[in-house]
């Protein structure tokens, strides 16, 4: 098995399992109808996005795993999603400015992805890349709402941003599979993407009358597998049937 | 989601409509999108082709947007179709080259416009509207387009909410995917 590639694989598709895991956690708990209904039709392409991820994770790995096996049965540690995924909805001001801050990158990772030599992982971003730019426009025009909305809307919206921040560096960070598979000219090297995201990101937080923040200290561990608390209730949500009633199907 | 897919790399398949064996065309087209009933799957663009291979017509679909849960019925509906039509047949689902709003047929506009839901408009025109707030869209009650964007997403993953000024009536947009 290309153990690599593999793991590469689950590198791209952990975030979107999270965040779309996350997301799915509004369905009926929206601030209003249709927010509601746009953050769950977001989690929705993530997990379609997620479900060509895993198949063709499942067909390298060669053994009898399914995507399911793959999506559910891993142990938290197993899962190399970035800490910004996993952070809590909190409020709308957070729920927002997690989703703008991953959305930026996701942008930009797929973008690349799409020339990859590996034709499958080149489909998959071409396809989600057209369901990313409507993320990308709900994000952004939301954050320039909140943020250059009421006295009370700003200020939370900048609490957000700033607390979350400090997860956003990790995104550059590369695991070795990364470095293999950039070699191959199969991975995107993402420390080339890292000056663009923080300029277009500070381009938008200006426009939405937001500071951006001055902290040098980051968080990082996901991609090693060492998550924040919260990934351990995230997982007993997202795994219950799985792990209750084993191998069932809808 | 126990469904294999495959993703295969095809340009001649850019076309509104696929390689469909003519005996399979009014067979497909008796199937329709279970979210928009009056849209037949061959109008939707979705079936890339249908061929019969040793007994077995293999027929290839197109996901709209990656989570569209109506894949999975659109299958097992073009299967249920074609048996009792008396064929077997094998569905693959294929991600490339990825579906765009460009391939639902006139007929298929239309039938979306009949039946309440605005068809997309071309790239730039609906960057202005979701982006710019432009009233652009046509109302498909009155026929005014002095609409307003409600919200971006709507009841399903390719539609965005709208609603008219003038008649007052809320109505979907077919958001343009390209």
């Amino acid at each position: 098995m290309k153990q690599n590639l593999y793991k590469y694989i689950l590198g791209i598709a952990d975030n979107s399992l999270i965040l779309g895991q996350r997301l799915g956690e509004l369905t009926g708990h929206g601030p209003s109808l249709e927010t509601d209904i746009a953050c769950t039709n977001i989690s929705l392409d993530f997990f379609g996005q997620v479900r060509s991820y895993y198949q063709y994770a499942a067909k390298i790995a060669g053994d009898k795993r399914t995507e399911d096996d793959i999506a559910m049965l891993r142990k938290e540690r197993e899962y190399v999603n970035v800490l910004l995924v996993e952070q809590p909805n909190t409020n709308f001001a957070y729920t927002i400015a997690r989703q703008f801050l991953f959305d930026v990158y996701h942008f930009l990772f797929l973008t690349e992805l799409e020339k990859s030599k590996d034709l499958t992982l080149s489909a998959i971003a071409t396809k989600s890349l057209k369901e990313v730019s409507y993320h990308q426009r709900f994000s952004t025009d939301w954050l320039k709402r909140l943020g250059d909305g009421t006295t009370e809307s700003k200020e939370k919206m900048q609490e957000a941003i700033n607390d979350l921040w400090t997860c956003t560096d990790e995104l550059f960070h590369q695991t070795e599979a990364d470095k293999a598979m950039v070699k191959d000219g199969i991975g995107v090297d993402v420390t080339a993407l890292k000056e663009v995201y923080y300029k277009k990101v500070n381009e938008i937080l200006e426009e939405a009358t937001l500071e951006t923040p001055e902290s040098k200290w980051f968080q990082k561990g996901g991609k090693q597998g060492i998550h924040t608390e919260h990934l351990g209730y995230l997982l007993s949500d997202l795994q219950y049937m799985q792990r209750t009633y084993p191998n069932m199907e809808w | 989601m126990n469904k294999t897919e495959h993703i295969t790399r095809s340009s001649e398949n850019s076309s509104p409509l696929g390689k469909v064996d003519g005996a399979f065309v009014a067979i497909l087209e008796s199937v329709s999108d279970p979210e928009i009933p009056v849209l037949s799957i061959m109008d939707m663009g979705v079936v890339r082709s249908a061929v019969i291979e040793n007994n077995i017509v293999k027929v290839e679909i197109t996901p709209t947007y990656s989570g569209c849960p109506a894949m999975d019925v659109i299958g097992d509906d073009i299967k249920a179709a074609l048996k009792t039509a008396g064929y077997d047949s094998e569905i693959e689902l294929i991600l490339a080259p990825a579906w765009t709003t460009d391939w639902i047929t006139p007929r298929g506009r239309k039938a979306l416009e009949d039946y309440g839901i605005a068809a997309p408009l071309n790239a730039e025109a609906d960057k202005e509207v979701l982006l710019n707030g432009k009233r652009l869209v046509k109302c498909t009650n009155c026929s005014s387009t002095n609409t307003r964007l409600v919200s971006q997403f709507g009841s399903t993953a390719c539609k965005a909410q709208f609603q008219c000024d003038d008649c007052q009536e809320p109505f979907d947009y077919f958001k343009c995917l390209k």
